[in-house]
């Protein structure tokens, strides 16, 4: 198994290499430096001087992947590519367009960022799959279908509604907890739980149905009435018989995520005003600070790999007939 | 001398085209039994039936919202006769068909069919006293003479806007009893459905030319208007995104299953390579160096709606690349269990170009997960316009959209007193639009499923 993660880490670097070369195209090739600095400085009548300045500044006066005036290895290194590109992948960010480190600022905001994401992530799984169990206790009945068609209005409910209308209910007629903010420390869970119940309610309609058909296809197999005829009861044959043979399915759904929670959640960081890595990417992407938002995309990228690989891994777990090699 | 000039936007062009196209590629499948049947067990649902109506009346009003034109302005002295001048903001047939409903601005907020603004404003009576009160609005009531007594007049003109949409829905009711056959289908269902949809157009194309049947905005603009002017946005991303992305994925989906070797290693490359992108940084970014672009290219657009429309059509685009990848995931696995089968191995023995399999025995093969993908997608992507739109990187500001309203409306509900009709406007026309199109794809994928067909 360690030779196999070590061969899954080294078919990463291809794929971050072509992660780059698309945000490489997308920042400096679409549009020329000097178009984004225009675009950046603003006012009309921009002078070239100011330009020029800007461009300099940011280290964006390099050639795109060439070099022909340098000699030697400067020829590739003296570039925008490598120096803005390619330097990512030694975690080296470079500073914002504010002039603050990025590498700091995200290392700083990881943290409100995961007290966010992990309950939210956690709780909303044993909600879902409570509630989908439940249902499928009553397959074939009237309160199976009334609870698909509830989770199907859910589910078309934009999630906007839910963050403005929990906060209007909540924070503002019945005045339960802040509106929003954040404070370091313990006494965080007065901000965070307000976001955390939103998410997890936010999340019922999609998550229960989709959990729904999969308990569904393994509640009426064999192993399952032979259960049944064994004497189990429906609950036990659910959570010790059905559950564990769905298991694989919901692996595959939910252990990828498992590193993306490190980015946060933008919507839910943006309404609650939490300082997490989510609303450091859309101040980013309002403020048009790609230095940034490049950075971002990188370090997503990193952590879709390694949950790709991590579901994998839990395959193993999951399912003793799986081996990887 | 015109007295209009047509202007006609890419994505009209797109969604008349995808939306023809779509009909005579349905048409062609009428004679396939097996696709008859398909369809025959979709709408033998009356949820089915119900749906399918509402998304349609939705396209209906996406499509007439798709046709647009600039009006002439009226001559002025010492203007040359015989040049025409045309007026720089863009119509669309629906707004001929809304009437002036557009046009009513106020100066601020006002509630519900309310008469006067909902703000105090500094005011002056008869004497010429200063005093604050709430200003009577410009537009809303103001065919009546006495203004006290004005809720019998909006129950005597919401009588008389059901009655004329009731006629016009009869009147369609005819129509589709003429050309459909007695069958087992539910039509009577279809047709109480079309009856109130068009019973609640005509209410509102009559009320809402009286009064402000959901108030204004901040601006003063009818949010009724705002919503319906919302539709066309919101179906055309469904749809366009999903159709703009469509032919890369069949392609690379179908070539790396069938050729399999080095086509499948580069395809799958690619798709990994972009899925590993987290798809709104992906948007954001594309979203914003095309706006640089626009920008920077000011003579390319001759009127400001080109604008936003080049816009929208970038995000249509980059929505579809971003969810690309799990479509041509799907048809890769298809395409690989296909082409290992009996009748494919024997075209191959018979000498059948790649091409002739790909079309005769692939295609129609895969069909069923290309329409299923196709109708799934739609509701995540209005949804997904609205988010979009909040974050700052959907579409452009100055474009109607569900997704600019609540931005817009967002903080209004912890305003004293409180503004709702803004959320609620944008809240009922989406929700409407993503239910139906949630329970009428769910239909679609049990009867084309071919997994589903074995369970039962």
């Amino acid at each position: 198994m360690f030779a196999y993660i070590i061969r899954r880490l080294f078919y990463a670097i291809p794929i971050l290499v072509g992660v780059n070369l698309i945000t490489f195209f997308l920042f400096f090739v679409v549009n020329s430096p000097a178009d984004v600095a225009r675009a950046h400085l603003g006012e009309k009548y921009v002078t070239q001087e100011a330009i020029d300045n800007w461009v300099a500044e940011k280290g964006y006066n390099r050639p795109l992947m060439f070099n022909a005036q340098a000699s030697g290895t400067e020829m590739v290194t003296d570039t925008i590519f490598f120096q803005k590109s390619l330097r990512l992948f030694t975690f080296n960010f470079g500073p914002a367009d504010d002039g603050r480190d990025i590498a700091s600022d995200v290392l700083t905001r990881m943290g409100p960022s995961l007290a966010l994401a992990v309950p939210s992530f956690i709780i909303g799984i044993w909600v879902n799959i409570c509630v989908a169990l439940l249902v499928v206790m009553f397959r074939g009945t009237r309160l199976d279908k009334a609870a698909v068609a509830l989770f199907v209005s859910l589910m078309s409910i934009s999630g906007l509604f839910y963050i403005i209308g929990g906060q209007y209910l909540v924070s503002t007629v019945w005045r339960l907890v802040p509106i929003s903010g954040f404070e370091p420390g313990w006494m965080a869970w007065k901000f965070l739980i307000l976001p955390v119940v939103i998410g997890v309610v936010a999340g019922i309609g999609l998550g229960a149905r989709w959990y729904r058909t999969l308990f569904l296809e393994a509640a009426d197999q064999d192993f399952a009435r032979t259960a049944r005829a064994k004497g189990v009861s429906e609950l036990g044959v659910l959570f010790k018989h059905v559950l564990p043979n769905a298991m694989l399915p919901i692996l595959t759904g939910v252990v990828v995520v498992i590193p993306a929670l490190f980015m946060g959640s933008l919507l839910m960081e943006a309404f609650f005003g939490i300082p997490g890595l989510g609303s450091y990417m859309l101040d980013a992407i309002r403020a048009q600070d790609f230095a940034i938002v490049r950075t971002m995309v990188f370090v997503g990228s990193v952590l879709y790999i390694i949950g790709l690989i991590l579901t994998d891994i839990s395959y193993t777990l999951a399912d003793p007939r799986v081996r990887l090699n | 001398m015109d007295m209009i000039k047509p202007v006609i936007l890419w994505t009209d062009i797109l969604i008349w085209l995808l939306v023809i196209s779509l009909s005579a590629f349905l048409f062609t499948l009428r004679k396939n039994p097996e696709s008859r049947a398909q369809w025959r067990q979709v709408f033998s649902s009356k949820l089915g039936m119900v749906t399918f109506i509402i998304i349609l009346s939705y396209i209906a009003l996406a499509l007439i919202d798709s046709l647009h034109f600039r009006k002439a302005l009226s001559h002025t002295e010492g203007q040359d006769i015989e040049t025409v001048y045309y007026s720089n903001t863009v119509n669309s047939a629906l707004d001929a068909l809304l009437g002036e409903m557009g046009e009513l601005k106020e100066r601020s907020y006002s509630s519900p069919f309310s008469l006067k603004s909902f703000t105090k404003e500094n005011m002056t009576d008869e004497n010429g006293q200063p005093y604050r009160g709430y200003p009577e609005l410009e537009h809303a009531g103001s065919h009546l003479d006495n203004k006290t007594g004005h809720i019998n007049d909006i129950l005597l003109q919401s009588l008389i806007g059901i009655g004329k949409g009731l006629i016009v829905g009869l009147f369609l009711c005819a129509l589709l009893k003429a050309f459909t056959r007695s069958s087992d289908l539910p039509w009577r269902t279809a047709m109480i459905t079309l009856l109130i949809v068009c019973a609640l157009l005509g209410w509102m194309l009559h009320v809402g030319n009286l009064y402000h049947v959901l108030g204004t905005d901040r601006a003063g603009n009818d949010t009724l208007y705002d919503s319906i002017k919302g539709i066309r946005t919101g179906v055309l991303i469904g749809t366009l995104a999903t159709l703009i992305m469509m032919p890369i994925a069949i392609t690379l989906g179908i070539c790396s299953g069938y050729f399999k070797g080095w086509v499948d290693d580069v395809v799958q490359y690619i798709y990994t390579t972009l899925s590993s992108i987290p798809g709104i940084l992906l948007i954001a970014a594309a979203i914003l160096q095309f706006q640089v672009f626009i920008d920077l290219n000011p003579n390319f657009f001759e009127v400001g709606l080109e604008k936003a429309d080049a816009r929208f059509l970038g995000l249509c685009f980059i929505l579809g690349i971003t969810s690309w990848a799990g479509l041509c995931r799907l048809l890769r696995a298809e395409t690989l269990k296909i082409s290992q089968l009996p009748y494919v191995q024997a075209a191959h023995a018979f000498g059948v170009s790649h091409l002739r399999i790909i079309r005769r025995h692939i295609l129609p093969n895969v069909m069923h997960i290309i329409l299923i993908t196709f109708v799934l997608d739609f509701s995540g992507l209005v949804l997904a316009e609205a988010v979009l739109s909040y974050i700052g990187v959907g579409v452009d500001s100055a474009m109607p959209s569900w997704g600019n309203m609540i931005n817009l409306a967002r903080s209004e509900l912890s305003q004293e007193p409180v503004v709702w009709w803004n959320l609620i406007g944008a809240f009922f026309f989406m929700f409407t639009l993503v239910l139906s199109a949630n329970l009428f794809s769910d239909l679609v994928n049990d009867a084309f499923n071919p997994k589903n067909r074995q369970e039962r």
